[in-house]
């Protein structure tokens, strides 16, 4: 028998010539080194350029070390809140039914599509001098704005919807089927929460977390209108690696940005291995801000 | 555990699922709920349970109000469709965690615990399997091990959405004998909730048969299946052929020919229904005769799809699959067995 002379050819959807796919590798390889590698290394070389004791030294001046423990306390009482928040929103959002759901989860994402600059002039415009507020809680000794609780209001405003954002489609997934067993079963809420959900959607959380950490620790411009820059007590990271580049200190603006970046490298890779080993249990929307 | 449900009506969102039920179930008994999808069967389930609340109507647990009463309190065992095991828990944890978030002062030591998880497993038949985690378990596997759960707080009533609704056919088969078994053996007062009838008339002392919101039917197996009260029972429960006849004279005319069968005194149109088992074979004109359509044998029986008169009435009836009538192609027949309901 001849050979067949129709044999069903099978077609790939993507069967582009061997040059077109090298080429559109290429195209995006050197598109990620311009735009992401090649930032990311003049950080670490502007930072290091003078030598590592330069660098070390210049992370060790009270300027810097005042702005990283800001920034870790914000990030400490932020994320938390957010978490708690997170959590709450998205087990009333999936596990309940009730009036106004969908202008909840709207209002959710209301911080992704706010300009940061907006997010921190709504608490001047809240706390200011000119508001009923502001003047009222400071007759009372109470400083909002240009101290740390307005940098923690603002930086929990723009980092409100990533741990819910995350759980709210991985929770309405799992549906109350659980729930309801360990009720039936003679479990109390609290029981059930601790017990059962919480440990669903662990890994979920975690992811969140991580993300909402990360904004929070480098937010700028929501943090920049509302903390006033007083240097040594309201400058956070991002706003300290400002004021020195403005300053022509090129080593201690970038020793402190290199921190920022491999805080954001240590962010990814953690994703990547959570997503990586607990893909299957972390949601599969609402990924990937 | 006697089950009483008391004009009962379950509203979501101003759209009635259960209109006025009303529904005593005896201490001991295995009932079936039965009902196609949308009839209410499992939201009268779930009051029972206390995972919803009742519009209207109360339920009693005994001679106790159980109305007010929510999941915790009112002590049942549930198993639901897609088993709701706890998939971060190995199997013994999943069938302790009902006995281990009881407070301290009921709380068995944790000793005794363990023996009580192992003994109920041991009862579901799978003892060795108590440090795996659900994932690792077969579907049929998954649904013992959430019976057992569910058994472990000594339940007073013990109630199944759908138990073997996502199972294959052969493990239901199997689960349902099972079932039938632990039932006979632990007594408890159990209500299942299932939309396949042969599921229900095998494993159910007794059925309720629901449709759209309502209670069609209450009786034993064999009752409902001779004696459906309501058209729509006699068309749910068992094969059923249906007719649209007329009663004159105290005769079944369908068309312009009396077919040989009498009726009670109801006059005018009705609706005759017969099981395409329960039929004679006859010769002679007073009879339903009609060509045939179709026929294809299914198992040990031949389903021969008739074409009565002019009107297109089309009726299935069934014959042992090697009977000579088969290959004819016109067949009189008249239902040894019959009901008619006004039409």
């Amino acid at each position: 028998m001849a050979a067949r002379p129709h044999a069903p050819r099978r077609a790939s959807p993507t069967n582009e010539p061997l040059w077109v796919r090298w080429a559109l590798i290429l195209a995006g390889l050197v598109f990620m080194a311009l735009f992401l590698v090649l930032p990311l290394l003049a950080v670490f070389s502007e930072a290091l350029r003078q030598g590592i004791g330069a660098y070390v030294q210049s992370l060790q001046s009270p300027d810097a070390l005042s702005a990283i423990r800001l920034t870790l306390l914000v990030a400490a009482i932020a994320v938390p809140l957010n978490v708690v928040f997170g959590i709450a929103a998205s087990w009333a959002i999936a596990k309940f039914e009730f009036k106004g759901k969908a202008f909840l989860i709207t209002l959710i994402d209301l911080p992704f599509s706010v300009s940061p600059v907006i997010s921190g002039l709504v608490y001047v415009l809240l706390f200011g001098t000119g508001s009923v507020l502001g003047p009222w809680l400071k007759s009372y000794g109470i400083e909002i704005l240009f101290a740390v609780p307005g940098i923690v209001l603002a930086t929990i405003f723009v980092t409100f919807p990533f741990v819910a954002r995350e759980l709210i489609p991985l929770m309405q997934d799992q549906g109350t089927g659980d729930e309801e067993a360990a009720l039936s079963l003679g479990a109390s809420g609290w029981q059930t929460f601790w017990r059962v959900t919480l440990p669903n959607i662990k890994w979920g959380l975690l992811y969140g977390v991580l993300l909402c950490n990360a904004r929070a620790m480098g937010e700028f411009g929501a943090v920049a209108v509302v903390s006033g820059k007083i240097r040594g007590q309201t400058t956070t990271m991002p706003l300290q690696v400002e004021m020195f580049y403005n300053e022509y200190q090129g080593t201690a603006a970038f020793a402190l940005a290199s921190l920022l970046a491999l805080l954001a490298l240590v962010t990814l890779v953690l994703k990547s291995a959570l997503e990586w080993r607990f893909g299957d249990e972390l949601a599969a929307t609402g990924r990937g801000h | 555990m006697e089950v009483r449900v008391q004009n009962v009506r379950k509203e979501f969102d101003r759209f009635p699922a259960l209109h006025d039920v009303s529904l005593d179930i005896v201490s001991g008994e295995l009932i079936a709920l039965l009902g196609p999808s949308g009839s209410g069967k499992t939201t009268l389930l779930r009051l029972i349970a206390g995972l919803e609340r009742p519009t209207a109507g109360r339920i009693f647990f005994g001679d106790e109000d159980a109305s007010e009463k929510s999941v915790q309190e009112r002590n049942i065992g549930f198993v639901f469709q897609h088993y709701a095991l706890f998939r971060h828990m190995t199997i013994l944890e999943n069938v302790s965690f009902g006995l281990k978030v009881r407070p301290r002062s009921t709380r068995p030591p944790a000793g005794e615990i363990r023996r009580r998880a192992l003994e109920l497993l041991d009862l579901v038949q799978l003892s060795g399997l108590e440090k795996r985690y659900p994932n690792q378990l077969s579907g049929g596997q998954r649904q013992r091990v959430a019976l057992a759960r569910a058994l472990a707080i000594e339940p007073r009533v013990l109630l199944l959405d759908e138990p073997f609704g996502a199972l294959d056919a052969q493990v239901r088969r199997e689960l349902r004998k099972w079932l039938r078994e632990i039932h006979e053996r632990t007594g408890h007062t159990t209500i299942f909730v299932t939309h396949d009838q042969e599921e229900a008339l095998e494993l159910a002392d007794r059925l309720c048969v629901m449709s759209q919101g309502r209670i069609e039917q209450v009786g034993t197996p064999d009752s409902v299946y001779d004696s459906p009260t309501s058209p729509f029972v006699f068309g749910f429960i068992g094969e059923s052929s249906e007719l649209a006849v007329n009663v004159e004279r105290g005769d079944i005319w369908l068309g312009d020919r009396p077919i040989g069968i009498a009726a009670g005194d109801n006059q005018g149109p009705a609706r005759l229904f017969f099981r395409p088992h329960d039929i004679e074979l006859v010769e002679g004109d007073a009879a339903l005769a009609g060509v045939v359509a179709s026929s294809r044998r299914v198992g040990g029986t031949r389903r021969v799809e008739l074409e009565l008169g002019g009107a297109g009435h089309r009726v299935e009836i069934d014959l042992p699959f090697d009977h000579p009538a088969g290959e004819r192609s016109r067949i009189a027949f008249r239902p040894k067995r019959w009901q008619l309901f006004p039409a």
